[in-house]
């Protein structure tokens, strides 16, 4: 449906709106009687338990029995983060460019940083206080390197608060990586595996 | 009296009470679960098999649960409220006959505790008493919530009491009889005998009544949790809120039983057919309170007080005027 109708928030013959409607309140004793005799006997009292029976009957149950069965979530579910990998040499993605921990509007990102002997900025520690998260998504999308990005993880259980979430939580394991169980968006702003990203070389 | 009576009598207590309140137990499981299949839900499933045993996980909750007794209740009061709504509804059952009498080893059983003379009238008064626990209980709660409830239930019982016993005049007029047994036998013929076929109009105003007696949707606003809170037993805990619990239900079965028994032929002529037909019709009107919870709204309180003063109370009187003489002449 075109939305021009409903933009004209007027009451009028071109607009989608209309009045409701309603009829007047019975005032004397005598209508409201008559409304009471009206509803009585006109059966719509039936009418909802037939209903409701009907239903009974069909036996059409919608329960999802929650920890048993789950109900499938897309791809781009905003829940626990992730950091990825490089598919070719197994590197993390993170550059330690410190977008995300300047961009999360909960502040709830701490990284240390540190030069390596090859002159790389290594992460050396990356945590989420999901505590304090509210899966805005923005980190995800500032990141230059798609290497920290919302996963479909949406059961956390912890005795501790600081449990959540460590980078080692994060990370993809390794033999993870090398059995290709790390998954990556389709659609819009993905990567195409093996090829777009790549270690940038030391020297340009 | 012999001491075989009293024997008798004490057992056939304690049969009732513990078969009542174990039915007040499965009663909520079924409540749970009918009301779940009408709204398309699967209701108590991982207690058990099918969550059957979620009835005595309840239990254990609210046997073990602290009883929490607020710091600016009337405390006596706010103590025994509880004690009267569920103690009240199974003496009331003193007097109702569940079953037809059976002979076990040669000795015959009646399955009543008291065959009294006055006995729909000593039942009715008994469930009225009933009233007094949603009232104490919440006029000595120190709560609005339930200050409102209690002022709801004086109005809601009084406005029911009338119906409910102009309603009974008719077919007691045409029985001549107060005990549930005499009713029970008057209508021992058959389904042709059944006096809903003769008074129909004080069959639909004593199962309306009996709606507003128990407290149940489209009644149900003493204790209504969408407007406030759960009414009196908002501050209750633990096996005193159970008590209100258990003689809610139990009413249920029981007003379920009178309904039966005085319109729908009872146990008919006493045999095992008719007693299992008796079960049938109690289980169908226990159904009945479970399904227009289902599928019925609530009416307001000044709603069900107009309906009983000037719609049901009229109808009623008339029914008896009717009744009088039709049997004069
Ligand atoms: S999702 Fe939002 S709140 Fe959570 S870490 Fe990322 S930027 Fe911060
Ligand atoms: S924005 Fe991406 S690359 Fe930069 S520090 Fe955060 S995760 Fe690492």
């Amino acid at each position: 449906m075109h939305s021009e109708p409903l933009n004209d928030r007027n009451v009028s013959e071109q607009s989608a709106y209309y009045y409701v409607d309603i009829e007047e309140y019975p005032t004397t004793g005598w209508d409201k009687f008559k409304q009471v005799v009206k509803r009585t006997f006109r059966g719509e009292l039936f009418v909802g338990l037939w209903v409701v029976m009907r239903e009974m009957i069909k036996f059409d149950i919608h329960t999802v029995q929650y920890p048993k069965e789950k109900l499938p979530i897309g791809p781009r579910y905003r829940a626990v983060h992730k950091l990825l990998r490089l598919w070719e040499s197994g590197y993390e993605r993170c550059i330690g460019c410190g977008l995300c921990e300047k961009i999360c509007i909960s502040d709830c990102i701490r990284m240390d940083t540190k030069i390596d002997e090859n002159s790389r900025k290594e992460v050396t520690e990356y945590s989420i206080n999901l505590g304090r998260c509210i899966f805005c998504g923005y980190c995800a999308e500032v990141c230059p390197e798609l290497a920290i990005v919302h996963g479909q993880r949406y059961e956390n259980g912890s005795e501790q608060r600081a449990h959540f979430v460590i980078k080692d939580d994060m990370l993809t394991p390794l033999d993870f990586l090398t059995s290709g169980q790390q998954a990556e968006y389709p659609g819009f702003g993905s990567i195409t595996p093996n090829e777009s990203v790549t270690k940038t070389p030391l020297a340009y | 009296m012999d001491m075989a009576f009293i024997i008798e009598t004490i057992v056939k207590i304690v049969v009732i009470l513990l078969v009542f309140s174990a039915l007040a137990g499965l009663g909520t499981y079924f409540e749970r679960k009918v009301l779940a299949f009408m709204q398309r839900r699967l209701g108590p499933m991982h207690v058990g098999p099918f969550g059957l045993l979620q009835v005595a996980a309840d239990g254990i909750k609210l046997f073990t649960k602290e009883d929490i007794i607020p710091q600016n209740v009337v405390k006596p009061i706010f103590k025994i409220a509880p004690v009267i709504t569920a103690a009240t509804a199974f003496m009331a059952a003193a007097a109702i006959p569940f079953w037809p009498q059976f002979t076990v080893f040669g000795y015959t059983v009646h399955p009543i505790v008291a065959d009294v003379n006055i006995g729909i009238l000593y039942v009715l008064g008994m469930m009225a008493i009933g009233l007094y626990g949603p009232l104490l209980g919440g006029m000595a709660s120190a709560n609005k919530f339930s200050l409102i409830s209690a002022a709801r239930s004086a109005a809601v019982f009084i406005s029911y009491e009338v119906v409910s016993g102009l309603s009974l005049l008719a077919p007691l007029m045409m029985v001549g009889s107060l005990s549930l047994i005499d009713i029970n036998n008057y209508q021992a013929g058959g389904i042709g005998n059944w006096i809903v076929w003769s008074q129909p109009v004080a069959f639909i105003l004593f199962w309306i009544a009996a709606f507003a007696e128990t407290g149940r949707t489209p009644f149900h606003l003493i204790a209504n949790d969408h407007e406030i809170i759960d009414g009196f037993g908002t501050e209750y805990s633990g096996m005193r809120w159970g008590l209100f619990f258990i003689g809610e239900y139990a009413n249920m079965f029981f007003i379920s039983f009178v309904i039966a028994i005085i319109f729908l032929g009872g146990f008919g002529d006493g045999s095992i057919a008719g007693a299992f037909q008796l079960l049938l019709k109690v289980s169908f009107f226990f159904f009945f309170f479970l399904w227009t919870r289902a599928a019925w709204p609530d009416v307001r309180p000044d709603q069900l007080m107009w309906l009983c003063w000037k719609v049901l109370m009229p109808i009623a009187v008339i029914n008896v005027v009717i009744t009088g003489f039709v049997m004069m002449f």
